[in-house]
This record gives structure tokens, sequence and C-alpha cells, in this order.
């Protein structure tokens, strides 16, 4: 690990003071951040540990929606009574996540700004476009069995690794961030972007900003949703392929929808297009596949990745069916039924 | 906001009961304060990147792996490690489940183990055999002692059981 200065503000605006030095690092959690400076992947000149600002509150909104503090950690949030009664997708993403210890010291902020695991961004002797603007894609051609399917650029086709993140997409949070300039609310889907040319950007956030909150919409799917994750083993392990979903069924038809995919892309996945064959329709087989293959149509494999195109299919398909009987994945017993 | 200090920032801990006042590098992980600073080895270095659950410590109460936070950033924080657990020169009851069901081969995953199991009963979400193999998940064993250790905790669970119908 390198050398660095070490500052602990006590408010919001010294933060962002302090986040004002070239090469500062926000530390939370430290889950991500420790780890990628032990791998020399991260060398901050600073490091602005954020944990006594008063961000750890759940908050109910006048709308009936949800305030969650950048600071809480993913198991305060996800065992918390209100989400476990009203957001229960959310519950369920984060605790098909990590491990206990992680999800404990993990937060809410930390999650949606963690790095890809891509094991060429994490090998700082190869060439890596997100690690090292320039110098080239390893992946592209090299080991590519977890990268992304969808929506990545000839310069990365590295996946965004959250799980969390997948549930907030298909809920439609909000993040609050402030900044040199004040504050700023990005809906969910603008906050996490495509590669393009510029990998090493994760996100829309701009210098100098902090996340300050993460705000979920009121949402009440019943016991019509699931959180569907395939991996490599049945826990601890990022997911291959993973599908969030909300139904709002009405009459046994489809009033509103909600469908986000992890571990395929950049960032979690959403087709409004494809949503909308599904709405005011009666859930069934044929219409879920006609859905999943509209989500692929563009889907493109690497080569050692071709499988998450059909993997990812037949999970769309089986994660519908799961949210239209009620009946959501079980993430201690992990047969899937 | 507090002044930067590379050469070392002060920190105090509560340890296993004992207080300790520090001057520590920012740099610094738990994991490595308590082993090389503070002879704690009981608390093992596995992985060191959060993969293997060998290093799970108790900070105020709840399960963390000690390698991936920057000890300065706990400061005022309370630690308990495995040579904390038992009382008085007793063992813990995990401990003696542990020994008991034969929950271990090389032993090097067991301090890391029991913390995590500590941390596990506290938090009170796994009542199931498949949900504490879950809510243990993050601790590897690569004896693969894994149905001895659920055994142990299984045990130690129902001890607790047994002991909340007797007070009723």
């Amino acid at each position: 690990m390198n050398r660095f200065d070490y500052v602990r503000p006590h408010t919001i605006s010294d933060a962002i003071k302090a986040l004002a030095t070239p090469a500062s690092r926000v530390l939370a959690g430290g889950t991500n951040l420790v780890d990628l400076m032990k791998y020399d992947v991260d060398r901050p000149d600073c490091v602005v540990d954020i944990n006594r600002l008063p961000l750890r509150e759940i908050s109910e909104m006048a709308d009936g929606g949800l305030r969650i503090g950048a600071l809480v950690s993913n198991s305060d949030l996800a065992w918390h009574a209100t989400v476990q009664a009203r957001y229960p997708l959310l519950a369920s993403a984060i605790l098909a996540g990590a491990s206990p210890q992680l999800r404990n010291a993990a937060t809410t902020g930390g999650n949606l700004l963690q790095r890809t695991r891509c094991y060429y961004f994490y090998d700082p002797s190869t060439a890596c476009n997100k690690r090292d603007p320039g110098t080239g894609c390893s992946a592209i051609g090299g080991v590519n069995r977890i990268h992304a399917i969808l929506g990545a650029s000839a310069d990365c086709i590295a996946v965004h690794p959250s799980d969390m993140c997948v549930a907030l997409a298909a809920i439609g949070a909000v993040v609050e961030v402030e900044g040199p300039n004040g504050k700023r609310s990005i809906p969910f889907h603008d906050f996490h972007r495509l590669p393009g040319s510029e990998p090493q950007r994760d996100n829309t956030m701009r210098e100098g900003e902090l996340i300050t909150g993460v705000v979920l919409p009121p949402a009440d799917f019943g016991a019509h949703y699931t959180y569907l994750k395939i991996r490599d083993r049945l826990s601890y392990a990022f997911a291959l392929v993973s599908v969030a979903v909300g139904l709002t069924l009405k009459a046994d038809t489809i009033e509103d929808a909600r469908v986000a995919l992890g571990g395929v892309a950049h960032k979690p996945w959403r087709d409004d297009a494809a949503e909308a064959i599904l709405k005011g329709q009666k859930p069934a087989t044929p219409l879920f596949r006609q859905f999943a293959d509209q989500v692929l149509a563009e889907a493109k494999g690497q080569g050692e990745n071709d499988f998450k195109i059909e993997l990812a299919r037949r999970a769309i398909v089986r994660a519908l069916h799961q949210a239209a009987a009620g009946t959501p994945q079980d993430q201690s017993n992990k047969s899937v039924q | 906001m507090e002044p930067s200090a590379a050469a070392g920032i002060p920190a105090s801990f509560v340890i296993n009961g004992s207080r300790h006042d520090l001057t520590i590098p920012p740099w610094i992980t738990l994991l490595d304060l308590l082993r090389e600073r503070l002879q704690l080895t009981g608390t093992k270095k596995g992985c060191d990147h959060g993969q293997c659950g060998a290093c799970t410590i108790l900070v105020d109460g709840v399960r963390i792996n000690s390698c991936l936070v920057l000890a300065v950033s706990r400061d005022g924080a309370e630690v308990t490690t495995i040579e904390g657990l038992g009382a008085g020169g007793s063992l813990h009851p995990l401990q003696a489940a542990f020994v008991e069901h034969d929950a271990l081969q090389c032993g090097y995953c067991t301090p890391g183990q029991i913390c995590s199991a500590a941390g596990l009963l506290s938090e009170g979400h796994a009542r199931t055999r498949a949900e504490i193999r879950e809510n243990m998940s993050g601790n590897l064993c690569r004896c693969g002692a894994y149905t001895n250790i659920a055994d142990a905790i299984e045990d130690v669970m129902g001890q607790g059981a047994v002991a909340r119908e007797a007070a009723e």
C-alpha cells in the first residue's frame, strides 16, 4: 500500500473541501478501496475518512418513499424493518451479495462506487483502459468468461459487480450527491454509465462530489418480485447473470414491470422498450421469452462468455415466472424453483 | 478537521477489555495492528483481501474482516478477538462446541470461524441449517470441516434455545 495523507472530516462541507485535493479518495467501509490499494490499483495521495459524517439514517419520505444515508451498512439496510416489509427486492439482492462480514462493513454509497472485478483491472502488470486510460483492454481476446454481453465498447468489456444496484435500478432509485457546486439528484439509470471511450469513468459523478444518500420511490410489488442470481458457486461469488424483477399485477394482468440485469454490462441493465411488451399482458412463457429475446437482441459474446447470452435468456424467463407467481428466490435455500 | 499525520495518528481502542492508546500510521490495517503491534496473533491472515474470513473479529459487537479496515478509521471502537472470547480462562460455548464436534483439522481458519459464528448468533438472522451455512459463507475452510462447523454452531444455537425456554 502506498503512503498517503489521512483526514477525518466531521461535516459534509469539510469533506467536500478535503476532496478538492487531487488524487483524494473517500473512505467509508473500505471493503473495496483498501483492497484496491493493497493491489496498487489505487494509489491515493489523500484518504478522506467520512465515517464521522451524519449519514447513517434511514428515514421515511413524505411521499411514502425512503431515504437511505450513504453510510448505512449493507446489513443494516437489508435487515431494516421497513426495507424488509416494503422493499424486499432490495433486501434480497443485498443478501445475495458478498458475505455477512463484508455486508457489515460495506456502505450504501460504497456499493454504488465499487469498481469492477475484471481480472485485468486488478492486475497493474497488464494493460487496462479503466485503470490506465489509453493502454488497451486485455480482456478483449483474453480471459473473459465473466465479462459483458451488453453495452460493451472496443475499449472496455468490464461489468459492474453490484447486486444491490441491480435492485435499485429496478426500483428506480435516485442518488443524491453533494459537491463544490451544491447538491444534485441523479436518477439511477443515469448514475452508472457505459464504458464508451472513457471506461475510467464508472459513473456520472463530477470531480469532488460525494454521495450523501439514495432515495427510494414508493414501491410495493407485494410478493411479485424476485432477485435471481446465477453464479459459479452458490454463495459468496459475483453474479455471472442476475435478474431483479418487480411486477405490479392487477386481475392477473401485468400493469407495470421493472426488470434489471446484473453481471452483463458496465451498469445495471434496463430496457424500457422491452418492458413495454409486458404491460397489459397476462404472465405466460411465450411472452417472457419474447421479452428476453428483445432485451438480448443486441447481446454480443466475447468468446469465453458466449454462454452468458443463453444463461441470461433463461434466467430472465425464470425470474419473471418467480415474480408472477409471487414465489421470490430464497437466498438461503438456493434451489431455483 | 483533524490534522493529517503520516507519521502516526492517535487512536484508542478497547481490545478484549483492555484500553490501548496508540499512534498509528493510517495505512496499517486493524489485522496488522492486532498481529504485529499488539502480538494478538490468534487472528489469522489468510488471503488479506476479504475473501477467506480467517481475519474475522468483532468490532463493536459486529463481525468484520479486519484485513480490509484501516485501523485509524475505527478509532474509539471496542474490539473482541478470539483471545477475548472466553471469560476467566474458560472456553466460550462456541469454542467448546468446536472441540466437541471436531470442527477443524489444521485449525488456521478456526479463530475466524468462531468469531464469525459469534457474530452470527448475536445477529439472530440464521435459524435453519441452510441459513447457518449461508451466513457462514464468508469463512472458508480448506480442510473441508464445514459439516462439523455447522454442527457445532447448530449445537450452541440449540443450547441458547433450551436456555431461553428454561427461563420462560
